[in-house]
């Protein structure tokens, strides 16, 4: 009986589900690591604010991609089943 | 009031304009619910959100004569090259039909008898490459023209609008990377990051087809960096691969496959960030749209269109930063295989 529950597909949108949310955690901090450094480095140095705000916006939206990867797989899991 | 707006005046009808047009996005999907009869709440089917993001044989865009039934083009050995339109797949009440022993499933791949057969068709996807072609040509033969009629002069027109998006992507991104000879490359570069650039733009347009989503056209834009990056790579690119300088042997049995899986990662990681980034915003963009119409309510309508609005915003920012960093990483690539000899430290 419990390999029964185990094998039931609901559990698997479920994982989808936990999946999807750690990933938005994962981007979360990592993007906001990359925002305080930024921050960070524009209070020392307000003239360099222009090409930390640039290398900031794109170091962003690379680790982005990385949470929308697992977010894609999240999302086909719980489409398919 | 003078018939002439100040300045100030102007840039924000501009701006309340652009934004508007952009609110249009969500126009052309809700349609297509409210061509179910108005008596029956139809259930909300989550399936429309992956067909809007895949290609397709016919394109919708908008009820009642908007569709466009896209030219299908298959060769087999029994049938031979057959030419038709997608229409025949589909009867009066949009069910699929076989049509002269073709058969159109429901992964869009086409079968004669059970055989699968060579598909050529003109899909959403290919037509959406076609426009976008077209475009890049006419545009790019509008700058060309320009920078002919306006030698020694300053630039007009599309040519300035141009100049600097080329000037940054020669300055910033190839010539930093690639060294010396960098001109041989900058056509390519050049043509790489207005392709995706215009794509992405393309694909966030109402009605349109996800062309730099669909992981075959990312998978060929990597195929080509991959083969140029290999194809140029000097003898310091392939010693490091194959026969790594300055470590003892046993370790250069350790770091052969590993560097050997290193060549196959790069085209790798192009293709998926690409794909990932344009077809999971597409996806989080038709999923706020679909919000209002499972919760089937005017305000949460019109709060999932003020979201959806700020996200297209964001789309149009990562449109631009996944050209660059496309581009970008390209470049780093083949500016890595075609290295100088710039240290001695292992002779």
């Amino acid at each position: 009986m419990l390999l029964a529950l185990l094998l039931d597909i609901s559990y698997a949108i479920l994982g989808a589900g936990i999946g999807a949310g750690l990933a938005a955690i994962g981007a979360g901090i990592g993007i906001g690591r990359i925002g305080g450094s930024a921050m960070e480095g524009i209070a020392r140095q307000p003239e360099a604010s222009g090409k930390i705000q640039g290398a900031m916006l794109i170091i962003a939206a690379l680790i982005e991609v990385a949470a929308l990867f697992a977010l894609v797989i999240c999302l086909l899991i719980s489409f398919k089943s | 009031m003078s018939i002439f707006w100040s300045p100030t005046k102007r840039f924000s009808l501009y701006l309340v304009v652009f934004f508007l047009a952009f609110s249009g996005a969500f126009a052309a999907p809700q349609e297509q619910h409210e061509s179910a009869p108005q008596k029956e709440q139809k259930a909300f089917d989550p399936n429309i959100i992956i067909h809007h993001v895949m290609d397709d044989h016919v394109w919708h865009l908008w009820d009642h004569g908007g569709t466009i039934f896209l030219p299908v083009i298959v060769y087999s050995e029994q049938g031979g090259l057959d030419i038709f339109s997608s229409r025949n797949f589909y009867d009066d009440h949009h069910n699929k039909v076989a049509y002269n022993g073709y058969v159109l499933d429901d992964h869009n791949h086409i079968t004669l008898n059970g055989q699968s057969v060579l598909d050529l068709s003109i899909t959403k996807n290919v037509a959406m490459l076609l426009i976008n072609a077209t475009l890049l040509v006419l545009v790019f033969a509008a700058v060309a023209k320009g920078y002919q009629n306006n030698r020694g002069k300053a630039p007009k027109g599309v040519q300035s609008f141009m100049e600097p998006i080329i000037i940054f992507v020669r300055d910033e991104i190839v010539k930093p990377n690639i060294g010396h000879h960098y001109e041989k490359y900058l056509p390519y570069m050049l043509t790489l990051f207005f392709f995706i650039l215009f794509g992405n733009l393309l694909g966030l347009l109402p009605g349109a087809a996800n062309l730099t989503g669909n992981i075959a056209v990312t998978l060929t834009l990597a195929v080509i960096t991959f083969i140029i990056t290999n194809v140029k790579g000097n003898k310091d690119y392939w010693m490091h691969i194959l026969w790594t300088p300055g470590v003892p042997w046993w370790m250069r049995v350790v770091i052969l496959p590993v560097e050997i899986i290193g060549i196959f990662t790069k085209p790798f990681s192009l293709t998926v960030r690409l794909f990932v980034a344009i077809t999971a915003g597409h996806i989080v963009l038709l999923s706020l749209i679909s919000l209002a119409f499972i919760f089937q309510s005017v305000a949460v309508g019109f709060v999932s269109s003020l979201m959806v609005l700020f996200i297209n915003l964001i789309e149009l920012l990562v449109a631009g930063i996944q050209a660059y960093v496309f581009t970008l990483f390209s470049s780093l690539y083949i500016g890595m295989a075609t290295a100088e000899h710039a240290h001695d430290d292992h002779h």
